[in-house]
């Protein structure tokens, strides 16, 4: 939960705090993150997208509350074939004597209508949510993680170390993103790999952050390749600082932009894989939700309620679109040639 | 040169073998198959019976030598349905193939009328309103959108079928049913390829060459479409090479099962449904030698075309 909260927050957390409100009268030398933060609030879109995403979060973390407080149910809750709701003033049945679902009510009980085994289709949506957002933003963390320490290793030391990592890098690099995902979350799913196993929630994060190394781990290291070669190392190195100061004291800082701009990129596209091979079985494992198996779910008898489809769907767009947009205007905001604004 | 090409074709036969070696290694060497092949109430016997059967209660090496030589000589036969899997992979290739041109035509050229267009009209509302269309695009996951085209524009209105795959003897059918799926895959390429264009476009803009063109007289459009556009398209053209050859391979899962186009993506998610490894490992290891082999011949063709790259 707290997971979730951090990668999409963190770089406007790392900014404002840097950031002095009533500094009007800005010595000429403003440090980069704080002109960043300038551009970046000026682009009112990217910053309201950017609000919906957190909103998204934050609703989809009170899932338990919304659950037990307001539907009075759980996400993996069956409502028996012989259940009702009461929808003004009328009764109907939950499911059907054809096996149809109820659709959305608009009520405090079945907001969103059923699923074809009398579930709370919002109760699902929001607990699938916080599945969804969970799993996105483990995966990021995992991806840049790794992604960026063997990165800044294979560009700083090069020779043997670079040759592996860059090899291994352009191996998960051959897979495309999907099938690759599908491969791992299928062994997950059957034998599992030591002790992680398909049935851990989280087992869908791991694979999806294994996926995208390469795609972070290649920029970075070509970064670590150019900056190692400038001065400031040179001089870091006749202080007498050793490889492993060098890396994190001198390389990191100078790399950090990078980072903050895959961030949201890869929280948008891990997003969205897991909710891939979660539509494709491979992902999240039933009954638990995530909008990819609601998504899939809802279609099984297509007809029925297409609202079980719309919902989850459309939930995934506007998060995905949303770190889309934001991360769009952060990159924006720290690109030094900052692109739109050439025409004026 | 030849150095390079050479050197270049080495490092990708290795990338392969690698590729081999560790989908084998994911895939056969991890649970416990004959187990699981066995079923759940099999006595220890059985499974002893079926390892043997299928040659698992060898030594890792062996099995993956002998498994690959069963994939590469055409012999490799699902251990679930008892189908020789490459026959089936030929039998839905020609859907995978007409969804992959068809949908590659599409997006390329819209992306280049696209992002042509939002670098052009930079910062104005044209370039914003095609900015926050191509962010819908690439948010949009293909099973969503084929869902909601497969409902609307074909249970609702009739206008489509509802999916399946006919083919080219029958030219009508086979167009009327690959529309939907073209455009449901086209959209995610169009959004992130136009951004590319659009970026490429506005980098070269500030380049030498461009102000040259502009001195020696040439209107705007000349300019664009002698210069700026030539130029900026070479990164675009290597991206669509090396999406293709992801969906050549039967990159395109989602499109193709959620069309029900039975095409090899569909295969391959039958295959996982099934847990049948051996047809998984065939697809993956198709798919991944199609991008390795793609990625080489795009950087050789570089090289070729631009001597800089040579040296680096």
């Amino acid at each position: 939960m707290a997971a979730a909260d951090t990668a999409g927050t963190s770089f406007s957390d790392a900014v404002s705090g840097s950031y002095d409100s009533d500094a009007q009268d800005l010595p000429p030398g403003v440090g980069p993150w704080k002109l960043a933060w300038r551009r970046l609030r000026r682009n009112k879109v990217a910053l309201f997208f950017g609000f919906i995403f957190v909103l998204l979060v934050v609703v989809c973390l009170l899932a338990p509350v919304y659950a037990h407080d307001i539907a009075h149910t759980s996400p993996n809750a069956e409502a028996g074939l012989t259940a009702t709701v009461k929808v003004g003033g009328k009764v109907k049945p939950v499911v059907n004597s054809i096996g149809i679902p109820i659709g959305p009510t608009w009520h405090a009980k079945y907001f969103f209508g059923a699923d074809i085994n009398g579930r709370d289709t919002a109760v699902r949506l929001l607990y699938g949510g916080r599945n969804s957002l969970e799993i996105g933003a483990v995966a990021t963390i995992i991806t840049m993680v790794l992604a960026t320490f063997f990165g800044v290793l294979a560009g700083f030391y090069r020779g043997w170390w670079d040759a592996v990592i860059t090899r291994f890098a352009d191996v998960i690099w051959a897979y495309p993103a999907v099938l690759l995902g599908i491969t791992l979350g299928t062994v997950f799913a059957t034998g599992g790999i030591g002790p992680i196993h398909g049935t851990f929630l989280l087992a869908p994060a791991i694979v999806v952050g294994i996926v995208y190394i390469p795609y972070v781990l290649k920029p970075v290291r070509a970064q670590v390749l150019q900056l190692r070669e400038r001065e400031f190392i040179d001089a870091a190195r006749q202080q007498g600082l050793s490889s492993t100061q060098i890396m994190f004291r001198e390389l990191l800082p100078n790399i950090s932009s990078t980072i903050v701009v895959f961030m949201p990129l890869i929280l948008a596209n891990a997003i969205l894989l897991e909710a891939g091979l979660s539509y494709l079985g491979a992902g999240v494992q039933p009954p638990n939700p995530s909008w990819g198996t609601m998504i899939a779910e809802g279609l099984q008898p297509l007809p029925a309620a297409f609202s079980n489809v719309l919902v989850p769907g459309f939930m995934l767009v506007i998060a995905v679109m949303s770190v889309n947009i934001f991360g769009d205007g952060v990159r924006d905001a720290l690109d030094p040639r900052a692109k739109v604004r050439i025409a004026r | 040169m030849i150095r390079f090409i050479v050197r270049r074709i080495v490092a990708a036969f290795f990338v392969m073998i690698a590729v081999t070696i560790i989908t084998f290694l994911l895939l056969a060497a991890t649970g416990n198959q004959a187990a699981r092949l066995a079923g759940k109430n099999a006595t220890q016997q059985q499974i002893h019976q079926i390892a043997a059967q299928y040659g698992l209660d060898k030594p890792i090496y062996v099995q993956y030598v002998k498994t690959m030589k069963n994939i590469f000589t055409g012999k490799a036969y699902s251990y679930t349905q008892n189908i020789n899997v490459l026959q089936e992979v030929k039998h839905d290739y020609p859907a995978t193939l007409s969804l992959a041109f068809g949908a590659g035509i599409i997006w390329l050229g819209l992306s280049v009328l696209f992002g042509t267009l939002a670098a052009v009209y930079a910062g104005r509302t044209t370039d914003r309103v095609l900015t926050i269309l191509s962010m819908a695009g690439v948010s949009f996951p293909p099973f969503f959108l084929g869902a909601i085209f497969l409902y609307f524009l074909g249970y609702k209105l009739g206008w489509f079928p509802l999916g399946g795959y006919v083919g080219l003897s029958d030219p009508w059918q086979w167009f009327k049913h690959l529309v939907l799926p073209w455009i449901t895959l086209s959209i995610l390429f169009i959004g992130f390829y136009s951004r590319v264009l659009r970026s490429t476009i506005l980098d070269n803009t500030n380049e030498d060459y461009v102000r040259t063109a502009h001195a020696k007289g040439l209107t705007d459009g000349q300019v664009l479409r002698r210069h700026t556009l030539r130029n900026s398209m070479i990164p675009i053209i290597s991206l669509w090479g090396l999406d293709m050859g992801q969906l050549l391979g039967g990159a395109a899962i989602l499109t193709d099962s959620v069309f029900n186009l039975q095409g090899v993506g569909q295969l391959a998610a039958t295959a996982i449904a099934n847990l049948d490894v051996i047809t998984i490992m065939v697809i993956v290891i198709l798919t991944a030698f199609a991008v390795v082999l793609l990625s080489a011949i795009v950087d050789i063709l570089y090289a070729v075309l631009d001597p800089r790259i040579r040296l680096a």
